[in-house]
C-alpha cells in the first residue's frame, strides 16, 4: 500500500524521531511511504486558539497536499482529530463550501497511526521487541475525538520484552491543551503534577503516548523533577526491534 | 399580537447579579490552586461523584439513547421557545397563577421585590435556584429590606459563610465538614456550641435552625428545573425535602425561572427525571420531586407567580452555534469531570455557572468580551461533552467563543505571522532550522520572553534535534 505521511509539524520540527519511527515501521510491514513536501501545519493551533480564519490557507494547503493519496497517516491523535472535526467546517465557515467537501473526502482517508494498523491493515503484533517497562497515556484527542479506545493498547501488549504497566487516572487530561499550556500556565502545571505522580507511581521508565505535543508537555515535566523517566512516542515503540537496539535511545525526549 | 422587532436581543446588563468576576481566569485560578485545602476537598468530592454517578449510568442500557432523546426535545424548545412561552403563561394562568415577563435582571428583581413588598413580609425562604443567584435577587431583597433565608443545606453554608456558591449542584463543595462546623458555629443562630463535624451532626444543627424559619415565614421563593408548557405544571427535583417544604407550607410562592426550562408535554419529563439524577446526584431518582399547576383551593400557597427571565437569554439563541448551551439543565456532570474545574475551583470562573458550562454561557449571557477569558479556561480534553446528558457539544462551544473573543494584539500578530510562514514552505523551513536556536534559551528556559515563559515555570523545554524531519528525508 502506498502511503502519505502527514508528519504533524510539532513532530516535523521537534520530535523527527516518532517520525523517523512511523516510515521504519510503515516500510517493514511491507509498505511504500511518500512524504508530500507541500505539507506543513494543519491550522489546528489557530482554529483552536481563535484564529479560524487565519486556519483557512493552512486547510487549503493541508488538502492540497493530500489530496492524490489513497491513505494518510499521522502519529498524532490530536492533528487527525483537527483534520476530521475541524477541517470542514473552517471551510464552511469562511463560505467555501467546494473546499469543505474536498477537505471531507481527504479527512475520510485519513488515520491515526494506532488506528491504520489496527483497523486498515489488521495488525496487533508488530515485530518490535522493546524490553522496557512502560505505561501508557491515552491522549484526550486519540481518546474522545478519535474513540481510538484500546488499540494503542493492544499494540504495546504484542511488543516483545515490553512490560505494560497501567497508569491510575489514565484518562485525565494532562494539562497540555496547546496554548492552554501558556495562557493558564498554573492550572496547566497542577494537571501535570498529577498526571507525573500517577506516572512516577508506576515505576515505569518510560511514558508513552500517541502524540508528541501531549508527551513534549509530560516529557518536560518528568525532566524539570529529574525523574528520570523518560517519555517515548508509541511510533518508536513499534519500530524498535531486536536489531534496532533500543537499549540506551532516548530517541523523542522533552 | 402584534410584535415589533428591535434589533440585537439585549446581553445581560451590568452591575447586577453575578455573572462577571472581578479579574480574568488565570488569575483567579491562581488563587484556587494556592489553596491547598479547596484542592483537596475539590478532589475528594469530584471523584466521589464521577464513580457513583458512572455506576448508575452504567445500569441504563438506553443511556445514549435517553441523551439524544434530552437533546432533541430542547431542541425542539429552542426551536419554538416563544411559542412555547405563551402556551405555558395560558396554561399557568389558567391554572390559577400570575406570570410575568422580565427582560432582564434588574426587571426580574423588582418584580419579586415588589410581590414580596405586597405581602408585608419582611422575610422570604428560598429553595436552591441558580436563576435567583445570576440575578442577584438576595441582594435586591436586602437593599429593600426583606431578608432572603436559603434552606438548602450548601446554599445555608454558603450564606451563613459570607461565602460564594462555587458549584451548580453543590454550592459548598469546597468546604469539608471541619469547615462547615466552623461556619455553623460563627454564623448559625442558636446553634449549639458543643457541635461535632459529624455529618448527622451537622444537618441536625441545620434542620433545627430551618425548620423555625420554615414555620413561621408566609413567602417562598423558589427557581424551576422544568416547566411543562401544555399543563402549566412547574418541577422542582431537589434531595432534602426543603424544597418542598418551600413549595407547600407558605401562603405565597414566587419562582423564577430561566425561558430555557420549558419542556412542551408532560411525557418530555419521563426523559429529564432520568437524566437529570444519575448525572447529577449519581441517584437512581432524586429524593424530592415537587410538582404543581398554579394553586388548588386549601391547599398548599394560594397565590402563586411564575417569573420568566430573559437576562440574555434571547441573545443566546440568537446564535446558531451557541444556542445548544440553552439545553443545559443544570446537573452539573461537566463540572464533576472537568480537571480544570477540579483544580481551579468554582470561584475562578467569576459566574454563578462555573465549569466548562460556565465557560460557554457567561459569555454568552454577558457578551464575549466581558468574559473573555472564559473560553479558554479549558484544555479541550473533551471529558465535558462526554459527560453532558444533553450533548451539549462544549469543545466545540469554547473554540466558536474563542474565534469571536477579543484578542491580544502581539498574539494576534503572533497567530497571523504563524500562519503567513506555515502557508510558505520554504519559510517555514527556515522557521524550523530557527526553532533549534532554542537551544540557547537552555533547557529550563531562562530568558524566555512571556507568554512563553509559562510553559518553563514547570516543564523543561524538549531538546531541539539535530535534523528536522523533512531534512532527514531529504537525505535518506
Amino acid at each position: 500500500m502506498r502511503v502519505a505521511l502527514f508528519v504533524t509539524c510539532l513532530a516535523d520540527t521537534l520530535f523527527p524521531a516518532a517520525a523517523e519511527a512511523t516510515v521504519r515501521l510503515l516500510e517493514r510491514l511491507g509498505h511504500q511511504v511518500v512524504f508530500p513536501p507541500e505539507q506543513t501545519c494543519c491550522g489546528q493551533m489557530h482554529v483552536n486558539t481563535g484564529y479560524s480564519a487565519q486556519a483557512l490557507p493552512l486547510v487549503r494547503r493541508h488538502v492540497r497536499a493530500f489530496e492524490p493519496y489513497d491513505v494518510v497517516v499521522a502519529p498524532s491523535g490530536s492533528c487527525v482529530g483537527s483534520v476530521r472535526h475541524q477541517h470542514a467546517s473552517v471551510a464552511r465557515n469562511a463560505g467555501d463550501e467546494r473546499l469543505a467537501s474536498r477537505a471531507e473526502a481527504v479527512s475520510e482517508r485519513t488515520y491515526e497511526l494506532s488506528e491504520f494498523l489496527v483497523d486498515a491493515l489488521g495488525v496487533t503484533d508488530v515485530g518490535a521487541y522493546y524490553p522496557h517497562r512502560v505505561t501508557y497515556h491515552p491522549t484526550c484527542h486519540s481518546l474522545r475525538l478519535l474513540r481510538v479506545g484500546d488499540r494503542p493498547l493492544r499494540l504495546l501488549r504484542e511488543v516483545r520484552g515490553l512490560d505494560l504497566v497501567e497508569l491510575p487516572q489514565a484518562e485525565q487530561c494532562c494539562g497540555f491543551g496547546g496554548t492552554f499550556a501558556v495562557k493558564n500556565a498554573d492550572t496547566s502545571t497542577a494537571m501535570l503534577a498529577d498526571k507525573l505522580r500517577h506516572v512516577q507511581s508506576t515505576g515505569a521508565d518510560v511514558c508513552t503516548a500517541g502524540d508528541a505535543s501531549c508527551l513534549m508537555h509530560i516529557g518536560g515535566g518528568l525532566a524539570r523533577l529529574r525523574t528520570g523517566v523518560r517519555t517515548v512516542h508509541l511510533a518508536e515503540i513499534l519500530a524498535a526491534t531486536e536489531r534496532s537496539g533500543s537499549i540506551g535511545r532516548t530517541a523523542v525526549r522533552a | 399580537m402584534r410584535r415589533t422587532f428591535l434589533g440585537m436581543p439585549a446581553t445581560a446588563p451590568r452591575g447586577v447579579g453575578h455573572l462577571r468576576g472581578e479579574e480574568p481566569f488565570p488569575a483567579a485560578a491562581r488563587r484556587g490552586l494556592a489553596d491547598p485545602q479547596l484542592r483537596r476537598n475539590l478532589g475528594h468530592a469530584t471523584t466521589t461523584i464521577r464513580a457513583k454517578s458512572g455506576a448508575v449510568i452504567g445500569e441504563l442500557p438506553d443511556w445514549q439513547a435517553l441523551r439524544e432523546a434530552g437533546a432533541a426535545i430542547k431542541t425542539d424548545v429552542l426551536a419554538r421557545l416563544p411559542e412555547l412561552l405563551e402556551q405555558l403563561e395560558v396554561a399557568v394562568t389558567a391554572a390559577g397563577g400570575i406570570v410575568h415577563w422580565a427582560a432582564d435582571a434588574v426587571e426580574a428583581n423588582r418584580i419579586v421585590t415588589e410581590l414580596v413588598a405586597a405581602t408585608g413580609s419582611d422575610r422570604v425562604i428560598k429553595v436552591k435556584s441558580m436563576a435567583t443567584q445570576e440575578i442577584g435577587l438576595n441582594e435586591a431583597l436586602e437593599a429593600a429590606g426583606i431578608s432572603a433565608v436559603e434552606t438548602d443545606l450548601a446554599e445555608l453554608i454558603v450564606q451563613l459563610g459570607e461565602d460564594r456558591p462555587s458549584h451548580i449542584l453543590v454550592p459548598a463543595i469546597h468546604r469539608n465538614r471541619a469547615e462547615i462546623r466552623e461556619i455553623f458555629l460563627q454564623a448559625m443562630p442558636g446553634v449549639d456550641p458543643s457541635l461535632t463535624d459529624d455529618p448527622p451532626a451537622l444537618a441536625a444543627a441545620a434542620r433545627r435552625f430551618l425548620r423555625e424559619t420554615f414555620l413561621t415565614t408566609r413567602v417562598a421563593v423558589s427557581g424551576a428545573n422544568f416547566a411543562v408548557a401544555e399543563t402549566g405544571t412547574l418541577a422542582v427535583v431537589e434531595s432534602e425535602g426543603n424544597g418542598r417544604m418551600c413549595l407547600t407550607l407558605p401562603e405565597t410562592l414566587i419562582t423564577v425561572m430561566g425561558v430555557e426550562k420549558v419542556v412542551p408535554t408532560w411525557r418530555d419529563l419521563e426523559v429529564f427525571l432520568q437524566l437529570l439524577p444519575r448525572s447529577s446526584t449519581g441517584e437512581r431518582m432524586n429524593p424530592y420531586t415537587s410538582m404543581w399547576s398554579g394553586v388548588t383551593p386549601g391547599d398548599g400557597p394560594q397565590a402563586f407567580h411564575l417569573v420568566l427571565l430573559d437576562n440574555g437569554r434571547s441573545a443566546v439563541l440568537a446564535d446558531e452555534v451557541g444556542r445548544q448551551a440553552l439545553r443545559c439543565i443544570r446537573c452539573s456532570a461537566c463540572l464533576n469531570v472537568c480537571p480544570v474545574y477540579e483544580r481551579a475551583g468554582g470561584h475562578a470562573y467569576g459566574s454563578v455557572y462555573p465549569g466548562p458550562i460556565g465557560a460557554v454561557l457567561s459569555p454568552q449571557l454577558t457578551g464575549v468580551e466581558e468574559n473573555a477569558s472564559l473560553p479558554y479556561a479549558s484544555t479541550l480534553c473533551g471529558a465535558c461533552y462526554d459527560a453532558c446528558p444533553v450533548k451539549i457539544n462544549i469543545p466545540e462551544l469554547l473554540v466558536h467563543l474563542r474565534d469571536r473573543a477579543p484578542h491580544p494584539k502581539a498574539e494576534a500578530a503572533a497567530m497571523a505571522a504563524a500562519a503567513y510562514v506555515m502557508d510558505r514552505p520554504a519559510l517555514y523551513a527556515a522557521a524550523q532550522r530557527a526553532a533549534r536556536l532554542s537551544r540557547f534559551a537552555g533547557r529550563r528556559g531562562r530568558g524566555l520572553p512571556p507568554p512563553l515563559s509559562g510553559w518553563t515555570i514547570g516543564r523543561d523545554l524538549p531538546q531541539p534535534p539535530e535534523h528536522t524531519f523533512r531534512e532527514w528525508w531529504a537525505q535518506r
